[in-house]
């Protein structure tokens, strides 16, 4: 028995080497990392889907190449990633990565990916502003907007349109949570509004009773900037507590990961006002061929309604790898010279709006102001309020007036008229 | 307690005191003074709730690990694993059949019989070998780990209360009055929340008087204090060892569905259990189901007061406990010295 078992896998393992010996010559490897354990799992198998669609309209074969994906799972902390980017980069050899997910995982890669000149970074969706705008690697390209850039346009809007004055916030005690927030204050607080209180819990949080009590009555909204796992439990023990605030939404609080959870938690949110990269009811043809493509790719209970912000950033970020290895032939040999040329003059006709690149590597793209509506059917998703262009790194303002604003933490923006 | 307030006067005033003043805090109106000291009355009460419903659940979970810990001397560290397979199973039935009261006997039966499997599989082989058991249940939690996440994937599930449990209720403490009319307002507090609570309390008090006043409960205790002289005397260990290791096994899968209702079943957070019921017994004394009980609210209430009062060092607060529980009481605070 244990003779059969060695043999055997003694077998397998030959087999492994040989395939990989014979297709290594012209094969095109790329590491695929994603958050596909922890809080943000259900987002990390929606990104998964993003990439894998790309992928199969490329025929897992670019310019000649074929393609061979090698998979890190990641939980969301940068730690996690550090670890499967070096397995894919280290073990399996990989040219080029596409990801991470998560905001603090995009800071650990940056830091990484210096000291792998030979690779190639192409971000998933992580969205810290320190990634790109503190410190940016030559090697390491963003073709999402980070949650700043996310941000944009909602605090304007809840003020002047709906009227809330004074807002508290709940979020996630990580630099996304704070990147995400900081969208909001600045537009929020210029506009002349204020936040009372900012109250934040370590992303994992399971039980958010207390944090729900210590809310104040007081206020116009809630501002919640919680994802995933976190979103749908804090939704949930928020109605069996009885909530009725009004609330406002952080770019991944009403995203299609928590608007398509099982339960009825999720119907608080009908009618949130929020922002992000997509709307997805938007009546564009290009994003509604997307939304078409991603439906007939999979069956209904594999996927989505239609596709999550996470779908489509990976979708973008793989399509941009794949439009700037078309332009060099799919050659690196110059040490991925021409090849990260072509990506930063990468013009990027994706489904939610055009992308270029700024001289950071960092994606300029559209904003979406949204709110969450009732489609039928029990299912929610985003109806497109006003769509903003351009959207900058620095948000429209000059580069020394953004740096006075400082890196986003827990008290930073200070919330104040900014101009 | 009369000999305990004998032996120890002055701690025993401290704690009538300590009790007096909670109760004030609970149904007194705060006054301003207080409440520009440490907030409104509101939070605090419900801080004190949470933390002791929390505590419930812990309990519930660890009542099981110490009992199995108490009469055995296994250390089952794939205790965790019990809890998250309780969680999926009770989320599958009561999806199947609607029905969140069936999900709870479920759970229990088909998780127990899984607890007598792996007692009379694998630790009846290695009795008092202490460094094997815990690799080799360390080993198991991994492999259930995975073919948890295999079978039922990443995804967050939520057990849906019943109706009459989803929303909150109002009770009879008052948090303050109404700026306008004067009107008191009272507190409101999640009805399935309540429930909880309710049910780990009559599972304990139950547990209590199974051990101490029913002749299995003598047996349990006496093999507890010495496991060679009760078989020697012709009661049938083994068997009571199967039935209290699917009892324990148990009372984990029912926690499960509790966790699942009103917090989420997902991957990681059999961990997360193994790691709360093993500081809730360090800190309640190993083998206690009282010393569960005290150690379980204690570590509830850390948690609770830690997210409201100190969010950055809410973490730090539950192994604080650990280190000071240890440092003055190592055998913990119902352990036996």
């Amino acid at each position: 028995m244990k003779f059969w078992a060695l043999t055997f896998a003694a077998t397998s393992v030959a087999a492994g080497v040989l395939t990989a010996g014979a297709a290594s010559a012209e094969t095109l490897k790329v590491g695929f990392l994603a958050t596909l354990e922890g809080t943000y799992t259900i987002l990390g198998e929606d990104s998964q889907r993003g990439f894998e669609l790309a992928m199969k309209q490329a025929g897992y074969n670019i310019a000649g190449r074929d393609v061979e994906v090698f998979i890190g799972a990641t939980d969301a902390s940068p730690e996690s990633a550090l670890r499967a980017v070096r397995k894919v980069v280290e073990q399996d050899g990989v040219d080029i990565v596409i990801g991470p997910l998560s905001g603090s995982e995009g800071i650990a890669l940056r830091d990484y990916s210096k000291t792998q000149p030979q690779v190639t970074f192409i971000n998933g969706i992580s969205g810290a502003q320190e990634t790109t705008l503190v410190d940016p690697s030559e090697n390491f390209f963003r073709f999402n907007m980070d949650g700043a850039q996310w941000g944009m346009g909602l605090g304007d809007y809840v003020y002047n349109e709906k009227g809330y004055k004074t807002v508290a916030t709940v979020a996630e005690d990580y630099s996304f949570g704070y990147t995400n927030l900081l969208g909001f204050a600045l537009d929020f607080c210029t506009a002349g509004g204020e936040i009372t209180e900012r109250l934040w819990v370590p992303l994992g949080t399971k039980d958010f009773a207390s944090i729900i009590a210590a809310l104040p009555d007081d206020v116009d909204a809630i501002y919640l900037g919680l994802g995933g796992g976190d979103a749908v439990n804090f939704l949930n023990q928020y109605l069996q507590a009885g909530g009725d605030a009004n609330l406002i939404g952080g770019t991944i609080m009403v995203d299609g990961t928590v608007l398509s959870s099982k339960g009825r938690a999720k119907e608080v949110l009908i009618g949130t006002p929020s922002s992000g990269p997509q709307a997805d009811t938007w009546d564009d043809a290009n994003w509604q061929k997307f939304v078409k493509d991603y439906q007939d790719a999979w069956a209904p209970e594999d996927r989505f309604p239609s596709p999550s912000l996470l779908a489509t950033g990976y979708f973008n970020s793989t399509n941009a790898m794949i439009q700037a290895l078309e332009a060099v032939n799919g050659d690196l040999s110059d040490g991925h010279e021409a090849f990260r040329a072509a990506l930063k003059e990468v013009v990027l006709d994706a489904p939610n709006g055009r992308i270029t690149l700024d001289d950071n590597r960092q994606a300029i793209g559209s904003n979406f102001v949204t709110e969450v509506i009732d489609i039928g059917g029990g299912e929610l998703a985003t109806r497109l309020v006003k769509k903003i262009d351009n959207v900058n790194q620095t948000l429209g303002i000059s580069a020394e007036m953004f740096a006075e604003i400082g890196t986003p933490s827990r008290e930073t923006p200070e919330c104040k008229k900014w101009w | 307690m009369k000999r305990y307030m004998n032996r120890h006067p002055l701690w025993s005033l401290i704690f009538v005191a300590a009790g007096f003043v909670l109760i004030w805090l609970i149904f007194a109106i705060w006054p301003p003074e207080l409440i520009d000291l440490i907030g409104k009355k509101k939070v605090f009460v419900n801080a004190l709730f949470n933390g002791i419903t929390l505590g419930g659940l812990y309990f519930l979970v660890a009542s099981g690990f110490t009992l199995i810990f108490g009469l055995m001397r296994n250390v089952n560290l794939a205790h965790g694993s019990l809890y998250l397979l309780g969680g999926y199973i009770g989320y599958e039935v009561s999806d199947l059949t609607g029905s969140w009261v069936l999900a709870f006997p479920v759970a229990f039966i088909a998780v127990g019989l899984v607890g007598m499997l792996l007692q009379v599989l694998v630790f009846r082989h290695l009795d008092g070998q202490d460094l094997q058991q815990t690799l080799i249940t360390i080993g198991i939690s991994i492999v259930v780990a995975d073919v948890l996440l295999w079978i039922w994937g990443g995804d967050f599930y939520q057990i849906l209360a019943p109706d009459f449990l989803s929303g909150p209720v109002e009770t009879f403490i008052q948090t303050g009055v109404k700026r306008s009319s004067g009107e008191p307002i009272f507190l409101k507090y999640p009805a399935v929340r309540l429930a909880i609570l309710f049910a780990a309390t009559v599972i304990g008090v139950g547990m209590w008087l199974i051990l101490n006043r029913t002749r299995i409960g003598m047996y349990v205790r006496a093999g507890v204090d010495d496991r060679e002289m009760l078989a020697a005397s012709g009661v049938r260990v083994q068997l009571i060892f199967v039935c209290v290791f699917g009892f324990g096994a148990g009372l984990a899968g029912l926690a499960g569905v509790v966790g699942g209702t009103f917090q989420s079943i997902a991957p990681g957070e059999d961990m997360r259990f193994l790691l709360s019921s093993l500081v809730v017994v360090i800190v309640g004394g190993m083998g206690s189901i009282p010393g569960a009980a005290l150690g379980a609210v204690l570590v509830g209430l850390a948690e609770q007061f830690g997210s409201v009062y100190m969010p950055t060092y809410s973490v730090v607060l539950t192994f604080l406990i650990m280190v000071l529980v240890l440092a003055f009481r190592p055998k913990g605070l119902m352990g036996r010295g």
